[in-house]
C-alpha cells in the first residue's frame, strides 16, 4: 500500500519519457508535436499530484462547514499552463503547415536533405 | 476504492500515450491525443482539481483535437513507412524513466499533508481568501489577485502565439490577402450529415450559455475565463462546422477577433493602471470600491471577464486561420 502511493509519480516518469521518445525519435513534425504535448500533459500530471490532501476536497470553501482542502496553488499554474499549452502547440502546427508548403513533406529527415541538395 | 480507480485511470492513460506514439495514421494518434486530454481530466478529478479537470475536458479533449484535425487537413495524413525503434532513443528514453522512478522513492507520497509543498503558502491561501477576498473558490482568488502579475504574464503568452500563428498562416480580411468575400459559401465539414447537424445547432445556444455560466459562476464554483473562453470557442467552432467557415466568419468577423485578442489582454492590464491611478499598487484592488473586499471581488469579476474575450478570441482566430487556409 505504501508504494502504491507513489505510482502517479512512475506514470508521469513514463508518460515523460514517451512524450520524449516521439520528440527525439520520430521524424515526422506532427508526431513530435503530439509527443510534445504528451511530455507537456506528464507535467501536468505531476503537478496535480501534488495537490492532493487525503481526505481533501476541491478548494471551494464552505462556510460553516469543517472541511480539509487540497493545495490551491498547483492547481492554479496548471490550470493557466494548459491554455498556454493549446496556444503554443497550435503554434508549431502553424509552423509544420507552412515547412510543408515550402518543402512539400513534414519528415524531418527529408527537409534536412532538401537543404543540403540546394 | 477511488485509488483503484485512481490506478486504473492512471494505467490506461500510459496505454493511450503508447498508442499515440505508435499510431501511424495520424488521424489516429490525434483522436488518441483528444481520449489521453480526456483521461487527463478525469484524473485531476480524482486528485481534487476541478477547475484543471474543466480546463483539460474543454481545452484538452475540445478544442485542441479540433485544431490538431484542422492542420492535419493541410498536411499528409500518414507517417511514412514504419520505423524501425531506434535503438539509442529507447535506451536513453528507459535509462532515464528508471532514473526518474528511484529519484520518486524519496518523494513524499500521494495525500500526505505533512508534504513541504502544503507547508508553504497554501495555507495562508485557505485561511486568508475568505477574509480579504471573500470569495468561496480560492483558485479563482489565487488566479485573480494574489498569482494576478502570473495571470496577465500568462494571458500575454496566449495573445502572442495567437498573434504568430496569424502572422504564419493569415487570417481573411485582417491579415493576408485574402478576404472573407474570397472564401467558398456554404462550405462545412458536418453540412452534409443531417443527424450532427440537427443536433449540433440544438445544442450551441446551450453551450454559449453554459460558457457565460462557468464565466460568471467561476467565483463561487469550478470556472473561470479561461474556462469559458474555451468553452464559448467550442461553441463557435461547432457553428463553423455545421454553417460553413464564411458564414462563421460574418457572425463573429475576423476583425472582431483581432480585437477581442487584443482587448481582453487590454483591459486585463487596464485594471492595473487604474489601481495605480486610484492610488493602488499595480493589480491592487482593493482601492477599486469603497469596501477593499468589494474591490478585490470587482477586481477579479473584471479581470476574468478580460481573460475569457481573449482566450475566445485567440482559440476561434487560431481555429480559423487553419480553417480558410484550406479552402
Amino acid at each position: 500500500m505504501e508504494l502504491l502511493g507513489l505510482y502517479n509519480y512512475w506514470v508521469f516518469a513514463v508518460l515523460l519519457m514517451v512524450g520524449f521518445y516521439a520528440v527525439i525519435a520520430k521524424t515526422n513534425m506532427i508526431k513530435k508535436l503530439l509527443g510534445l504535448s504528451i511530455f507537456q500533459g506528464a507535467v501536468f500530471l505531476l503537478y496535480i499530484t501534488m495537490d492532493k490532501v487525503e481526505g481533501g476536497t476541491a478548494p471551494i470553501i464552505q462556510k460553516g462547514v469543517d472541511a480539509v482542502y487540497s493545495n490551491p496553488l498547483p492547481q492554479v499554474l496548471i490550470l493557466t499552463a494548459i491554455v498556454v499549452g493549446i496556444s503554443t502547440t497550435a503554434l508549431g502546427l502553424a509552423l509544420v503547415v507552412r515547412i510543408f508548403e515550402a518543402y512539400g513533406t513534414i519528415e524531418e529527415d527529408e527537409t534536412q536533405r532538401l537543404d543540403l541538395e540546394e | 476504492m477511488t485509488i483503484v480507480f485512481g490506478i486504473f485511470l492512471l494505467t490506461l492513460l500510459v496505454v493511450v500515450a503508447i498508442g499515440i506514439v505508435r499510431a501511424e495514421n495520424l488521424f489516429t494518434a490525434v483522436m488518441l491525443t483528444g481520449i489521453f486530454s480526456l483521461l487527463m481530466a478525469a484524473n485531476f478529478f480524482v486528485l481534487d482539481a476541478a477547475d484543471v479537470a474543466l480546463t483539460e475536458a474543454a481545452v484538452g479533449a475540445g478544442i485542441s483535437t479540433v485544431l490538431l484535425l484542422g492542420g492535419l487537413a493541410l498536411v499528409p495524413g500518414r507517417e511514412r513507412s514504419r520505423e524501425r525503434l531506434h535503438r539509442l532513443a529507447l535506451a536513453v528514453v528507459a535509462l532515464t524513466t528508471l532514473m526518474v522512478v528511484y529519484a520518486t522513492f524519496e518523494k513524499p507520497r500521494l495525500g500526505d499533508p505533512d508534504a513541504p509543498v502544503h507547508q508553504h503558502v497554501a495555507p495562508w491561501y485557505l485561511e486568508m481568501t475568505p477574509e480579504l477576498v471573500d470569495i468561496p473558490n480560492v483558485v479563482t482568488a489565487v488566479l485573480g489577485t494574489f498569482r494576478g502579475y502570473d495571470t496577465l504574464g500568462e494571458v500575454i503568452v496566449v495573445f502572442t502565439a495567437g498573434l504568430g500563428v496569424l502572422f504564419l498562416l493569415g487570417l481573411p480580411g485582417v491579415i493576408g490577402e485574402r478576404n472573407v468575400d474570397d472564401l467558398a459559401v456554404g462550405r462545412s465539414y458536418l453540412g452534409h450529415h443531417l443527424v450532427p447537424q440537427v443536433v449540433g445547432t440544438l445544442l450551441i445556444p446551450f453551450i454559449l450559455l453554459f460558457a457565460l455560466y462557468v464565466q460568471f459562476h467561476g467565483e463561487y464554483g469550478p470556472g473561470g475565463g479561461f474556462q469559458a473562453g474555451a468553452i464559448f470557442a467550442a461553441g463557435m467552432v461547432l457553428h463553423s462546422l455545421i454553417a460553413g467557415e464564411k458564414e462563421s466568419l460574418m457572425v463573429i468577423s475576423p476583425r472582431m477577433l483581432v480585437l477581442l485578442m487584443a482587448g481582453g489582454a487590454l483591459l486585463f492590464g487596464g485594471v492595473g493602471i487604474l489601481t495605480m491611478l486610484l492610488g493602488g499598487n499595480f493589480l491592487d484592488y482593493n482601492v477599486l470600491a469603497e469596501n477593499p473586499v468589494a474591490g478585490q471581488q470587482w477586481g477579479i469579476l473584471i479581470i476574468e471577464l478580460g481573460v475569457g474575450l481573449s482566450v475566445t478570441g485567440v482559440l476561434l482566430a487560431i481555429y480559423h486561420a487553419f480553417a480558410a487556409r484550406s479552402r
